[in-house]
């Protein structure tokens, strides 16, 4: 269950910048997750709450940009859309391929007040 | 409250210690939770912040674009940065438990015994049984216990070579606990990562985990001596991992037999001469 320290890491974030700005808390969160960045998103909600409770994340409202992972085929050059690490290109079936997107994991903007 | 799990154990509960045989000795470290984020700072006089200064009344929207593993990453590249300048090898062993990582380990450091420096850190939730284990073979140890943590991130890893001091040109094993999920995120600054995988466990498990098989360069399959007893294909098992990454290589071994050792010391020894400065 490592998204609860992913949670911290984020908390850690917000927790910084409210501070730099002079504010008390955080309104709302944006965030954005790639789909193969190794994030469960149902254990990321479970553990949200508990992660958040007396910091300044507390009742802030959290968006999540869910990026689809995006490959690019090494053998064929086909782009493609990739669900799993093991997908294999639908053009040639190599699994010979990059990824492009569906890595990121970030903390996109805050509104603090 | 623990930040880690969300379990009612106060924070502190990661501890990092070298082993002594004749003097156990347990040190506190700080949880990467508690550490003072970047840029704040402690004092008592007054200045505007430049964020500040441009705060209107009420509601002030940050765009930020912070990596949420920026600082866990900070930290690594300083580890990294460590180990090249002292010319260490430092390897990430990860695994599910029972895989044999420590006895592959114990097997490792007696046979390296007087040829290559070795120093070990060991990952675990509780208990130094395995660091001790390790420290019989007369190899330097430290031991890292995570509490409720489900992997090592790099600050604890840093913590620990203040009491390890890996020593120059030497190889450092960086056994992580036993998990194939939540370590795969976490960048130590190993100069490589090593996942084992043994033949008492399913030949499909880089389809099920593939996050920690896409980040690993060398695939440990361990307990071979075990085959003729198990339903696992060595075959299948590297057909699914490359499905997975296509840079892997593959070691097959017995860490009790000993079969196997020899390609997986040739192999330690080739990583560590291309690193090793002219």
């Amino acid at each position: 269950m490592h998204e609860l320290s992913i949670i911290a890491s984020i908390v850690e974030i917000a927790e910084a910048e409210v501070q730099k700005a002079g504010a008390q808390r955080v309104e709302s969160i944006e965030l954005e997750i790639g789909e193969l960045a190794g994030i469960e998103f149902s254990a990321l909600d479970f553990a949200w709450e508990v992660g958040v409770s007396q910091t300044v994340l507390e009742n802030a409202e959290r968006h999540v940009n869910r990026i689809s992972g995006q490959a690019r085929c090494s053998e064929c050059d086909t782009t493609f859309e990739m669900q799993a690490l093991y997908d294999p290109c639908p053009g040639c079936g190599s699994y010979f391929s990059e990824i492009i997107k569906g890595k990121e994991l970030s903390v996109k903007a805050l509104t603090v007040s | 409250m623990c930040g880690i799990c969300g379990c009612g154990q106060p924070d502190g509960a990661v501890t990092i210690r070298k082993i002594d045989l004749k003097k156990v000795n347990f040190g506190k470290v700080t949880p990467l939770g508690a550490v003072s984020p970047l840029g704040h700072h402690d004092h008592d006089h007054h200045h505007v912040h430049a964020a500040a200064m441009n705060q209107a009344p009420g509601k002030t929207v940050l765009q930020i674009e912070q990596d949420i593993l920026g600082k866990n990453n900070l930290l690594a590249e300083r580890n990294k940065g460590f180990f090249e300048a002292k010319n260490i090898l430092a390897l990430n062993l990860v695994s599910s438990p029972g895989s044999g990582k420590t006895a592959l380990l114990e097997r490792t450091l007696a046979d390296l015994k007087g040829e290559i420096p070795c120093f070990v850190i060991e990952g675990d939730q509780q208990t130094s049984n395995d660091a001790d284990r390790i420290a019989a073979t007369g190899a330097e140890v430290v031991q890292i216990n995570t509490g409720k943590g489900c992997h090592l991130e790099a600050d604890m890893v840093n913590e620990a070579m203040r009491q390890l001091k890996p020593t120059d040109g030497s190889l450092l094993f960086i056994e992580n606990v036993g998990n194939l999920v939540c370590p795969a995120m976490f960048d130590l600054g190993e100069g490589a990562r090593v996942v084992i995988i043994s033949v008492t466990e399913g030949d499909d498990k880089p389809l099920k985990y593939p996050d920690m098989f896409h980040s690993s360069q060398l695939c440990i399959i361990n307990k071979i001596d075990l085959l003729p007893y198990v339903n696992f294909s060595v075959e299948k098992v590297k057909e699914y991992a490359k499905r997975v990454s296509h840079i892997t290589e593959f070691i097959e071994l017995s860490a009790t037999t000993g079969a196997g050792m020899d390609e997986w010391y040739a192999w330690l020894k080739k990583q560590r001469n291309t690193r090793l400065a002219p």
